[in-house]
């Protein structure tokens, strides 16, 4: 299998900050701002979410490139990846109850939530429609993994911050949250060219 | 309650988007044009119609342990139906809705449609309630794309606006254009029905994600105490409470 050191490392850092999944491409904006309320919870959620994109990247490859590929049967992608999503979810959450209490206690809770998180579908989508090979996905599934943890934490911080604010009446709850996301986000502008720049595309 | 107000009510008293704030991801992100965000918004009130309608008429089949799973299997099938018919008959939406249109599985709006109402009333009921909330859905998605095409493009449904063509505002069609704009048409939703429309926790119970929007709901404690809004069981526990308030 081809090994490219520099393209993954330009997929894992692209993943995670030119085309961050949560503040460029709106994929599981749910959990990005309904757990963003203590640090704790949001690292959770993010190793969790980062978690399952890479154990649902490396098993639904494979079941395209030599199941669904080989006998013409691409248009079930959606129903097979979202059951393989759900089912793998359960299975991660069963194994770590059963072999690590600890880390089970830690980021157990959150599993359940991710079955219907669209970024781990829309990954795992967009590894096909990239046309990426496995190490590439396995790359993209922990770059998006860990800008989803770093939008967390970002904004996590922001919250925590904006608890104090006093914004105008309407402006209360989710619109200024909301408003401070966009900013968030326009920060994120700032990783535009940034690759092209260090690897010289 | 009568069939009109079944009709009605997911238009405006519980709009999916703006007063439920169900299955954001979508909304903030093909909103960049006014046909994309209609596209989005037809193709989902479809999958709302179908799978209202098979839960509707699976609703004493289906056991209760596994009726999530089932769920999803009848939800992605009828995405994938939609995401085959936009590409055969609309293939420019079907080129920039791109990856949104598989996702359709995942919105949390289809899930708590089935999960609140279709599960639990006849098929006809259902079928209104599934139009009534994509109605909502799609007005809600054309309404903020609207803003966000005439300022970020100058354009309208592709038609050039003279003035604003030559002076468009481009951060509108880029991503935070679309947090602004959300939050601005929330801000005037807020100020319009002066809290009026308050958000409806019992709806958001059906949804998978309730854990998260739960705490999300539960905004004006900012503690940061971990509460234990995450347990799993939890939806279980909202969907009696919002049958006892019912």
């Amino acid at each position: 299998m081809e090994f490219d050191i520099k393209q993954i490392i330009i997929i894992i850092m692209s993943a995670a900050f030119v085309n961050n999944y949560v503040l460029r491409q709106f994929l599981g904006v749910c959990p990005f701002l309904g757990v963003s309320k203590d640090i704790k919870s949001s690292v959770g959620m993010g190793f969790s979410v980062t978690f399952v994109m890479i154990m649902a990247s490396a098993v639904t490859w494979p079941i395209q490139r030599y199941l669904l590929d080989p006998s013409g049967l691409e248009f079930m992608q959606t129903v097979v990846f979202i059951l393989i999503i759900a089912t793998l979810v359960q299975l991660v959450e069963i194994t770590l109850k059963k072999f690590a209490p600890p880390i089970h206690a830690s980021l157990g809770i959150f599993l359940p939530l991710i079955v219907t998180n669209c970024a781990v579908l829309g990954l795992t989508i967009s590894n096909i429609n990239n046309e990426y090979s496995f190490i590439m996905a396995i790359a993209a599934a922990l770059g998006a993994g860990l800008g989803f943890l770093l939008a967390m934490l970002l904004f996590t911080g922001i919250r925590q911050e904006l608890a104090n604010a006093n914004p105008p009446d309407s402006f209360k709850g989710m619109p200024i949250t909301l408003i401070s996301a966009a900013i968030l986000s326009i920060a994120f502008f700032a990783f535009e060219g940034v690759i092209e720049n260090i690897f010289g595309k | 309650m009568s069939k009109r107000s079944i009709l009605t009510k997911g238009i405006i008293k519980e709009n999916p988007v703006l007063v439920l704030m169900l299955g954001l991801c979508p909304v903030l992100a093909v909103t960049t044009q006014a046909e994309n965000a209609i596209g989005m918004g037809v193709a989902t009130t479809f999958v709302l119609l179908g799978s209202n309608a098979a839960v509707s008429m699976l609703r004493n089949i289906i056991p209760n342990k596994t009726r999530i799973p089932c769920y999803i299997v009848l939800i992605s099938s009828f995405t994938t139906l939609a995401k085959m018919i936009v590409e055969a008959y609309a293939y420019p939406i079907y080129q920039s809705l791109g990856i949104f249109l598989p996702l359709i599985t995942v919105n949390c709006i289809i899930f708590a449609r089935a999960e609140i109402f279709a599960a639990k009333n006849k098929v006809t009921d259902s079928v209104l309630d599934a139009l009534g909330a994509g109605a909502g859905f799609t007005l809600a998605l054309f309404a903020i794309a609207s803003v966000r095409e005439i300022l970020g493009s100058g354009t309208w449904f592709g038609i050039e606006i003279p003035w604003l063509r030559g002076n468009n505002i481009s951060i509108f069609t880029m991503a935070p254009g679309a947090f602004i704009v959300l939050a601005a048409i929330l801000a005037a939703v807020n100020k319009i029905s002066k809290g009026a429309l308050a958000q409806s926790d019992a709806l958001c119970a059906g949804c998978p994600n309730a854990g998260i929007c739960g705490k999300l709901k539960a905004a004006p404690d900012e503690s940061g105490k971990p509460d234990k809004s995450y347990d799993s069981d939890r939806s279980d526990e909202q969907i009696q409470q919002s049958e006892e308030q019912r």
